[in-house]
């Protein structure tokens, strides 16, 4: 215990000797719960509209006009011919191209159905959809206002109705940051524990050190809980900076309670930790640890949904995330910040999070050695 | 020259024979379109939804059973009472709850209306809209169908083009992104650490009184990443035709050249950082803060640019991988020629000029020193 | 009486592969002895001494060190030991008595000893202003000569030397060898490698390896003898120049 005190006594003083280890754990999260939950937001919206209007009759005029009221789209530009707009379109400036054939108001009226081509940049294949999407939307109702100019249809029709109407909860104006800022947090603990672990331990086998500590009576346990706790600290440190941040910045608080995120993380972090520790014993240079860090850590994280649903994913991937710590926090630090989920919803996972932290220090004391075979 | 070589072949066998970190730089590509090909979509599928019916009558479980059966929803949960919607969201057991009033069957073949209620947990914004339009999609098929789809007259039809990926894939996003992505690690951070690593180990000093130039030096450390890289390259594009079936719809050498200078853009960034930091966490922790990070934020490849509040999209300009990225786009998907990537290369080798200029600069400097 | 035995081995062999790093090896140490291990680069040395202290298994044979075998004892040898490798072996970010204090901890000193301890070690090696600095900012041979001092902090009944002086000027080394005797002289056993043949004069007994087997061990006036030369350089070239294995 005593031999434990001195470790620690000199991790902590080399931790604060070294200003990369301070400037990870302080700038990383401010730049990272900055930037990306501006970044990302996934709403389709904005689209660019190109018209090729070759009716040029008050029907073809409403359309675009009521196009043009929707917040969706952005009428960038009236073009004479198709052939020109789709330069627009290779350039980039426009999404959608919408051509009103000649003739339009004349065939729709006279032989009662008449077309509009559409044209759709699907490069991005959600955006070309769900822009096309919209779009067909507006054109419903632009042709639902003519029919019902034509017919006068009574109010209350014949034809049986069912109203949907819909209430989104926890985040009823679809704000981005309150869903990524608690999935950023957990990759911020991840890349503290993971990687730096990894990368301390590694540094101290470049330099040779390791091999003076092997040499002494320290018992394995030892070594590693003089790991372990500092990097665990850290860890506890930069949600807790996340968590400022993200109030500063985002005016986001936990609905949920501070003590049930910092309860999760706690243990998460022992598990992440443990993932650092296997690292660095697969590796013998900062290089290769920082290459097998960064390879876990995008598996990791692109598993994690943190981006994209889990449902999303094809069986094998979803199984590959039961294995996946971060899919869990995410998921649980998303529940208690925005939905306030209390410790008892999220027993089982918590469960989980302990299994993964003995597995993973489990396999990395296996695999650590202070004789070579 | 034959020094150079020499050096080079030294390079490439420490590299080599590190096996364990070639495994990864080959496998890392490889992985990564595997997830993004088959793994990673926004689309949602078997999203779990719990149904509060209030009527139990013939129709509600029709409708039910026509939600259960899409490919979109499962249903997994049959609640009592509103209360218990609260409880289940909290849980994450579902994303959706869809509420039938009383009497529904009744008010809908009687009153000719009746109502639907979707609460959906709107944690992930995204998803909650999506499920939200597709249950209202179902409905709204249902609706018609006991309307048996009269003929409407006054019809406007859609005929619908998809430009360029007909068939919506994502892979025509990704797999440029993951291009730039591989090559930012390789050629800058990868590059960057190895040769800070000497400076840290002393060993950089022996190098430099060989009779060699010393940026020749530097740039024999860097040759075989780039040659990694490019294998990387045609290993992705290789996985991008046959197993993506992601046809490259333009010039392959075109690709292959600005490619190259991508390459050497990375490169320049990797010796940029080398000749200015003397510690390899410091090569590290700069290499991703400041270029892995912004790649993957500003490229568009992982988030649309233009949703971007104003001063982001402004500097996304800043960084060299949004125009490779729209290079790569322009010339595997939309299969341009040179003439239309024309302004991107220039940009973009203006910023090698640039940085390549800076980082010799220092380094001439440090050598004084 | 005969001397008490404090490293013992018997056909002490490693393999890497198909390599024998050492192979067949029998010696013994005894207690206070200055034993020098000598040998080319690549001979074995460093291996040798890597098994002997626990850092690494043997193939096959026998060895004890301090009376514990190295298959199964191996943590026991470590607390009866000191080690100050070829690489250097303090933490350069901390300072002179934080490595000590460190050092010192982990072999189970308690904090009030080692107060005392470091205090009088920093004073001996007349250190005092520099005692608070950054190690990473002392020239080389200070360095080892802390680096040695550390090692035999917890008075370990051996202490094991690889290359101590690798690199630093002649009156460092001298001052150096003046502190081996210092610990020689309290009981505690010098086990050191080098490739300064002067070196090997000032050491009771020689070993010296080629090509991974013991080739000659005895005193240095006795091998002087055996191979008709005025000093080391020659029994050594000797021997040499049979070897398979050099850089």
């Amino acid at each position: 215990m005593n031999k434990l005190l001195f470790l620690l006594q000199k991790e902590f003083k080399q931790i604060f000797r070294n200003p990369t280890i301070l400037r990870m754990i302080i700038i990383m999260p401010i730049l990272q719960l900055i930037l990306l939950p501006l970044a990302a937001d996934y709403e389709v919206k904005n689209i660019t509209v190109s018209i090729v209007d070759l009716d040029h009759s008050p029907y073809s005029n409403r359309l675009i006009h009521k196009i043009d009221a929707s917040s969706y789209f952005k009428l960038v530009e009236y073009s004479p011919s198709y052939r020109k707009s789709l330069k627009t379109v290779g350039d980039g400036k426009t999404d959608l191209i919408l051509t009103i054939p000649r003739g339009f108001e004349k065939t729709l009226i006279k032989e009662n159905s008449a077309k509009l081509h559409l044209a759709t940049d699907a490069v991005n294949g959600i955006r070309g959809g769900l822009g096309s999407a919209y779009l067909a939307q507006v054109v419903g109702d632009f042709n639902r206002e003519i029919r019902e100019e034509w017919l006068v249809l009574p109010r209350n029709s014949e034809i049986p109705q069912i109203e949907v109407t819909s209430a989104n909860w926890y985040n009823p104006y679809s704000k981005y940051p309150l869903f990524m800022v608690p999935g950023i947090l957990v990759v911020l603990v991840t890349m503290v524990g993971a990687f730096m672990t990894a990368l301390n331990i590694v540094a101290e086998k470049e330099v040779g050190t390791i091999e003076q500590l092997n040499v002494t009576p320290l018992k394995k346990h030892e070594f590693i809980l003089g790991k372990l706790i500092p990097f665990w600290v850290l860890g506890m440190v930069s949600i807790t900076i996340g968590m400022v941040v993200a109030f500063v910045i985002f005016r986001i608080l936990p609905v949920g309670s501070f003590l049930t995120i910092y309860a999760f993380s706690a243990v998460y972090l022992f598990g992440v930790l443990g993932i650092g520790l296997l690292i660095s014993t697969f590796s013998d240079t900062q290089q290769q640890a920082t290459l097998f860090a960064f390879f876990a850590m995008m598996v990791f994280i692109l598993l994690g949904g943190l981006y994209t649903p889990i449902e999303g994913m094809p069986r094998w991937s979803q199984i590959l995330t039961y294995f996946n710590p971060p899919s869990y926090l995410i998921k649980i630090v998303r529940a208690i910040y925005i939905k306030g989920s209390l410790f008892s919803d999220l027993k089982n996972d918590f469960y989980i999070l302990i299994a993964f932290a003995i597995g993973f220090n489990g396999l990395a004391i296996l695999n650590y050695r202070k004789r070579m075979a | 020259m034959k020094v150079f070589f020499a050096f080079v072949k030294k390079e490439f066998w420490h590299v080599i024979r590190d096996k364990r970190s070639l495994i990864i730089l080959i496998g890392l590509p490889i992985v990564m379109m595997l997830l993004f090909g088959f793994a990673l979509t926004s689309e949602v599928k078997n999203s779990n939804i719990a149904i509060l019916d209030f009527s139990k009558d013939p129709a509600t479980k029709t409708l039910v059973d026509r939600i259960d059966q899409s490919q979109y929803f499962t249903v997994n949960k049959y609640l009592n009472s509103e209360k218990e919607i609260e409880g289940v969201f909290r849980k994450g057991e579902v994303r959706l709850v869809l509420i039938f009033p009383q009497n529904f069957e009744n008010d809908l073949s009687k009153d000719k209306k009746t109502q639907v209620r979707l609460v959906a947990d709107a944690s992930d914004p995204n998803t909650a809209n999506i499920t939200i339009n597709y249950a209202s999609a179902i409905i709204r098929d249902y609706q018609n169908e006991v309307n048996e789809n009269k003929m409407l007259p006054y019809a406007i039809e859609m005929e619908t083009r998809m430009l360029y990926n007909p068939q919506l894939k994502s892979s025509y996003n990704f797999v440029p992104g993951v291009m730039t992505l591989i090559m930012m690690l390789l050629g800058a951070m990868m590059t960057s650490v190895s040769i800070v690593k000497e400076k840290e180990m002393g060993t950089m000093e022996i190098l430099l009184v060989s009779p060699m130039k010393p940026i020749m030096v530097l740039i024999s450390k860097a040759v075989p990443y780039m040659v990694l890289c490019f294998l990387d390259i045609i290993l992705i594009l290789l996985m991008a035709v046959y197993i993506l079936d992601m046809p490259i719809q333009g010039s392959l050498v075109l690709l292959l050249a600005e490619s190259l200078l991508f390459i050497i853009t990375t490169l320049s960034l990797g010796l940029l950082i080398s000749v200015n930091v003397n510690s390899q966490q410091v090569a590290m922790f700069i290499s991703l803060v400041a270029l892995l990070m912004p790649s993957l934020i500003f490229s568009g490849f992982m988030f649309p640019i233009e949703n971007m509040p104003l001063p982001l999209q402004v500097m996304s300009n800043l960084i060299p991988t949004k125009w490779y990225y729209s290079i790569m786009k322009a010339i595997m998907v939309k299969g341009l020629s040179f003439e239309f990537v024309l302004k991107q290369t220039l940009i973009l080798a203006g910023m090698t000029v640039f940085f390549l200029s800076i980082a010799i600069k220092k380094f001439k400097i440090n050598l004084e020193a | 009486m005969m001397p008490e035995i404090v490293i013992h081995t018997e056909n002490l062999t490693r393999r890497f592969g198909d390599f024998v790093a050492v192979n067949n090896i029998s010696f013994d140490v005894k207690v206070g002895e200055i034993f020098g291990f000598l040998g080319a680069n690549g001979a074995g040395k460093t291996t040798a001494m890597k098994i002997l202290c626990g850092l690494l298994s043997p193939s096959s044979g026998v060895a004890t060190v301090a009376g514990f075998d190295v298959y199964k004892e191996n943590e026991r040898i470590k607390e009866n030991i000191g080690y100050m490798s070829q690489k250097f072996s303090l933490y350069e970010n901390l300072t002179v008595r934080e490595n000590i204090t460190f050092f010192g901890g982990i072999y189970g000193i308690d904090r009030k000893s080692l107060k005392i301890k470091s205090e009088e070690l920093i004073q001996r090696l007349g250190l005092g202003p520099e005692a608070d600095k950054l190690v990473g900012s002392l020239p080389l041979g200070w360095k080892q000569k802390i680096s040695f001092s550390v090692a035999i902090l917890h008075n370990p009944k051996v202490v094991f030397l690889d290359e101590p002086t690798g690199g630093v000027d002649p009156i460092t080394r001298r001052q150096f060898w003046d502190m081996i005797y210092e610990a020689s002289a309290k009981g505690i056993t010098v086990f050191v490698t080098t490739h300064y043949m002067d070196e090997a004069e000032y050491c009771d007994r020689v070993s010296i390896m080629v090509d991974g087997a013991i080739a000659a061990i005895g005193k240095p006036s006795e091998l002087k003898q055996q191979f008709g030369v005025e000093n080391m350089d020659g029994v050594f070239l000797q021997l040499a120049r049979g070897a398979k294995r050099s850089e």
